[in-house]
This record gives structure tokens, C-alpha cells and sequence, in this order.
């Protein structure tokens, strides 16, 4: 079962993901902004990110680039807005892939009794470019089962 | 898929009468009294319910003797999860490896124990801007 909840509402360009995590927010923080450990969680095992620069600061830009097994090497890049603090970490998010498509990021983290829960708001400039963003962004294959569709519906039923 | 074909689907099933109908629909085909019943909603109205549902490609209708069914289609449902599933497993496992990498910086191990070949460039090699 995820644990990370996504939101994506119809006819509104924006995407909410939250996600608590059991770790004090000062130490989430820390993997947000401190590109060391970023590498270490950032996208799938199966992909190996290189960062070029991460100037956690305002104005401050960032690049890396995600690379599989087979060579294939996708860069981001984009600029942070206001200094990073753990009530908000504002930047903007391009994939290079599709120059032009300028997503802008809200990370917010809030601690709870030790745990972090970290609500990130994803806004985009169209619904076109959100449902574009998701299909071939993230460019990892899906296994396609009929068992996504079995569990959407068990979800239907229980709602 | 076509972005205003998925805006369909999702606004159908923003409604829980809809996805109700659907789960119905799961179990197999069925006339309009028949899912009309476990609802307190007249007959016309699962009839607009179902119009919606019909013109997003989640049902399609036949005739059978004087009745018409309503018949559950899987496929913009499995494009919608396909579609969620992508960005779902992205951020599932990214967020699962901060667990894991969290869980290791709190228990001393400063420079994270997670398993990575990650590495960060100190050079900034302006001409991989170009790169695809």
C-alpha cells in the first residue's frame, strides 16, 4: 500500500502530494535542500541522479540530470524563490525534455508530535501541461495489469 | 491519452452515485431499474448519471428486449490509473528511499547508509543545458 497520497482534481492545473515521514522536519529539510543527500532518495532506485548545481538559496538556481542502466539521461533544472525554510521551499521545475513547461513547487513540511508531514502543491500552467507533465515525465514504464484496476475499483467501493 | 478525455473521466468520477454505479457495473451488466435500486433517485435521474458516465467511455449501453443495459468499460479507467500510477510510483519511491535515508541519519550514520551510486558533479558543465 503508498503512502504517499496525490491529488490531481479535474480542470485544475495542480497537483497536491503528501506524505508523513518519521523523522523530526529540520532532518527532512535537510534532505530537501542539502543536494548530498538529495541524490541519495530522489526518483527511482533504478536511476541515478547527478547534480550539476543546487543553490539552495533565493535566486539561487539547480540542475540534475536522472540517468538508467541503458544511458538515457533526463535533465531538470529551475530556480529557487525566496531562501528555502521548512515552512516553505518555493521553486520552479522545467524538464528539459519539454523547454517552456515551467512547473512552480511549493514543499511545505509540519512537524507532528516528531513526524513530518511534507505537502507539496505542484502548479502548473495548463491542465494540459499537468496531464502532459505525468504521462511523459516521468519516464518509467508501467507494468500494465489489470491489477491497477481491480484495486481502483475496490477503492471506488470502499469510498 | 488526450488530456480533455481524461478531464471527462475524472469529472465522472467525481461523483459517488457514478463510481456507486460503476462498483454496480463491476459485477456485471444491468438495466437502468436495476441501478436505480439501491438508490433513493428516480429512474431519470440514474438515466443523466449514466449519460455522463456514457460520454466519458466508462459505459456503453445496448437494447436488450425493451430494457437497455448499461455495460462497465475498463479501458479509460485503466488509462486513468496508468496515468496516476506513473507519478504515483515516481514519488512512492523517492519518498520511500527519504524513509530509509532519514531512518539512517538518525541513527548516526551522517553520511545516509542508503545504497547510492549517486554522485554530485563540482563542475558545472554549462553544455549539458543542451543535453536531452
Amino acid at each position: 500500500m503508498s503512502k504517499t497520497s496525490i491529488t490531481a482534481e479535474p480542470g485544475i492545473p495542480m497537483i497536491i502530494t503528501t506524505r508523513e515521514f518519521d523523522a523530526p522536519r529540520d532532518l527532512v529539510f535537510r534532505a530537501h535542500t542539502d543536494p548530498d543527500l538529495l541524490v541519495q532518495w530522489l526518483g527511482p532506485r533504478d536511476l541515478t541522479t547527478t547534480v550539476d548545481r543546487y543553490e539552495a538559496r533565493n535566486g539561487g538556481t539547480w540542475r540534475y540530470t536522472q540517468s538508467d542502466a541503458q544511458g538515457n539521461s533526463y535533465g531538470f533544472h529551475g530556480v529557487f524563490h525566496g531562501n528555502p525554510s521548512p515552512d516553505a521551499i518555493v521553486q520552479t521545475f522545467e524538464f528539459e525534455g519539454a523547454p517552456g513547461h515551467v512547473c512552480l513547487q511549493t514543499a511545505a513540511l509540519a512537524e507532528r508530535g516528531g513526524r513530518t508531514l511534507l505537502r507539496t502543491v505542484s502548479a502548473f500552467q495548463s491542465v494540459a501541461d499537468r496531464d502532459a507533465m505525468v504521462a511523459s515525465g516521468m519516464e518509467r514504464g508501467v507494468h500494465d495489469s489489470g491489477d491497477r484496476l481491480a484495486e481502483l475499483l475496490a477503492r471506488l467501493r470502499d469510498s | 491519452m488526450m488530456a480533455d478525455r481524461l478531464s471527462l473521466v475524472f469529472g465522472a468520477l467525481a461523483d459517488p452515485t457514478r463510481r456507486a454505479i460503476l462498483t454496480r457495473l463491476a459485477d456485471g451488466d444491468a438495466t437502468v431499474a436495476e441501478l436505480a435500486e439501491p438508490f433513493a433517485m428516480s429512474q431519470p435521474a440514474i438515466s443523466k448519471h449514466l449519460k455522463v458516465l456514457e460520454q466519458a467511455g466508462l459505459i456503453s449501453r445496448t437494447r436488450r428486449a425493451t430494457a437497455r443495459l448499461s455495460r462497465l468499460e475498463a479501458e479509460p479507467l485503466r488509462e486513468v490509473t496508468t496515468w496516476l500510477a506513473r507519478y504515483q510510483r515516481f514519488w512512492d519511491e523517492s519518498h520511500e528511499r527519504l524513509d530509509e535515508l532519514l531512518a539512517a541519519l538518525q541513527a548516526g550514520q551522517e553520511d545516509g547508509s542508503a545504497p547510492s551510486s549517486a554522485t554530485v558533479k563540482e563542475n558545472h558543465d554549462e553544455q549539458d543545458l543542451d543535453h536531452r
